[in-house]
């Protein structure tokens, strides 16, 4: 039977999947980051309701560091740097949005057979959000895969960081100081991420990490 | 003596898609031009339009075939029973075990393959790119609409209308995220398929944007008539289908008497009126995209489709 507490959380889980695949649609670098923005401000919409009806307070903390963290100071980092980078422009893509979207389609349907299969047993709600939450993960890393922008990789690496923490959440007792090292460990990779970015610029005049292949000698 | 009644019902059901199609585009029309700021043709203008249609001579291509001068009918009928198909103000009418989702699609894409085919009979160039268009764009769009109609079929359990629109009228649904995929879906294909802004402009000539109206280019007189008509009812028939699926409130049951009729009726008009507002709104507030964007636009809405259906599997995993 359906009770409101699961279809909430089940629409929040579910927008967060299709949230990641709108990363993969974007083409812009600019969108790509509102996108990121909203993905993160939906996780943490998701979090506080599962604090709400797991009535663990703790989960809010979580919440609010996602909101502020990843909602808020990341992308406005972000903006900033792309700004300085002067890389406003576009994203070149490695692959066509076409067979990305369908990879991702792909790695939705095998995350939710996998987990659908594996958490037989498992609380419907903590079951569906494993699913979604691999499912975000995937898609996360897919975007790392199929761009060439350093900064979009970024995003995709902090898209994956936001599929981890529905996962964390979802499982019932995970403690607050996991996730604030989680959070924090996060951050700092962010920071060294910005500081590789601007070094990968200065030695190279791009962001492009295909420039990076070159140097190594390995051509493609 | 019911089965008068239900011949009535249905009877009323045929006449009221017909008489309300040209309104539903005239207000689309004339909100559209309110919020330009222009003054706009009034509500009435396409009944006028269709009645100086069918006081014109036809003026045929001396190289017109039969095909030709018979699709404007075919496409009209098709279209026509399609939209008296879905319920509009009440379900379970006397046609209702045929208002079947994927007939409806069937016979959208056989009214679609005879104008296509009629617009390359001609053999002018208009008529080829406007064909080609419409095609590519219906190859894209129907199968976005069949996966919504697998993710309706699931979450309902049949691909029949009325009893989809009988289950999802019912509490037992909630809040579930594959139908606002699905409604999301549905809207960006019935854009695509009524030739609207984003997709297509109806307003226009311009050759480098025309998909429908390069296809009918070489009609006049009452073959234009049935085919502005046909349009008109697509428009209607989306609307209704977006209505009755995700919307169905207040939507008569079977045998419940004239008054729920009169009041399903009056929910209808109100759903008609707001759908055409919010069409209006959208169309002016987006640009019109480029022919090659057409494929990503409709890839979202196939994507939508599917991920619906995916999603399906987890909230009903238990």
């Amino acid at each position: 039977m359906h009770s409101l507490a699961f279809d909430v959380s089940h629409t929040l889980a579910g927008g967060l999947v299709l949230i990641s695949l709108m990363m993969l649609y974007q083409d812009r670098l600019y969108s790509l980051l509102n996108v990121f923005a909203l993905h993160a401000l939906v996780l943490s919409l998701s979090v506080a309701w599962q604090a709400f009806i797991q009535d663990a307070p703790h989960l809010y903390v979580t919440a609010v560091i996602a909101l502020v963290f990843k909602a808020i100071i990341i992308p406005v980092a972000l903006h900033r740097i792309i700004k300085q980078l002067g890389i406003h422009r576009d994203i070149e893509s490695a692959v066509g949005i076409g067979p990305t979207m369908l990879a991702g389609m792909g790695l939705v349907a095998l995350s939710l057979v996998l987990m659908l299969r594996v958490t037989g047993d498992a609380d419907p709600l903590a079951r569906e959000d494993l699913a979604f939450a691999l499912s975000v993960v995937l898609l996360g890393l897919l975007v790392m895969v199929t761009r060439r922008n350093a900064v979009s990789q970024v995003v995709g690496f902090m898209s994956l960081e936001n599929g981890l923490v529905l996962a964390a959440t979802g499982a019932k007792g995970m403690p607050l100081v996991v996730e604030i090292s989680v959070a924090f460990s996060i951050l700092i990779a962010f920071i060294v991420i910005g500081i590789f970015l601007f070094r990968i610029r200065e030695r190279f005049d791009s962001v492009d990490v295909s420039a990076l292949d070159d140097f190594r000698g390995e051509r493609r | 003596m019911d089965v008068i009644s239900d011949i009535i019902v249905q009877g009323v059901q045929m006449l009221l898609v017909l008489l309300l199609a040209p309104l539903l585009t005239g207000y689309v029309r004339k909100v559209k031009a309110r919020l330009l700021r222009r003054q706009g043709a009034s509500v009435f203008q396409p009944y006028r339009d269709l009645l100086r249609l069918l006081r014109k001579e036809v003026v045929l291509a001396d190289n017109a075939s039969w095909l030709f001068r018979v699709t404007p009918y075919i496409t009209f009928a098709a279209v026509w029973v399609a939209a008296a198909l879905v319920p509009t103000f009440a379900t379970g009418l006397l046609f209702n075990w045929t208002a079947d989702l994927i007939a409806i699609v069937a016979l959208l894409g056989s009214a679609r393959f005879f104008l296509a085919l009629a617009g390359m009979d001609v053999g002018t160039s208009f008529g080829g790119i406007g064909s080609s268009r419409e095609v590519m764009i219906a190859t894209l769009a129907e199968p976005a609409m069949l996966l919504i109609v697998f993710c309706l079929a699931l979450v309902a359990g049949s691909t029949q209308l009325s009893t989809v629109s009988h289950f999802l009228a019912s509490s037992y649904v909630g809040l579930r995220v594959s139908l606002g995929m699905a409604l999301v879906a549905l809207f960006m294909v019935a854009i695509a398929e009524n030739a609207r802004i984003p997709v297509d402009n109806p307003a226009t000539h311009l050759e480098l944007t025309m998909v429908h109206e390069a296809m009918i280019l070489e009609y006049s007189g009452r073959h234009l008539a049935m085919i502005e008509f046909g349009a008109y009812l697509k428009l209607l028939l989306y609307v209704s289908l977006i209505a009755c699926v995700f919307f169905p409130w207040q939507i008569a049951l079977y045998g419940t008497g004239a008054l729920s009729y009169a009041i399903g009726a009056g929910a209808y008009i109100v759903k008609l009126a707001l759908a055409g507002f919010l069409l209006a709104l959208f169309e002016t507030a987006t640009a019109k995209m480029r022919v090659f964007r057409v494929p990503q636009f409709l890839g979202a809405a196939f994507m939508l489709g599917l991920l619906g259906t995916l999603l399906l599997f987890v909230s009903r995993s238990f």
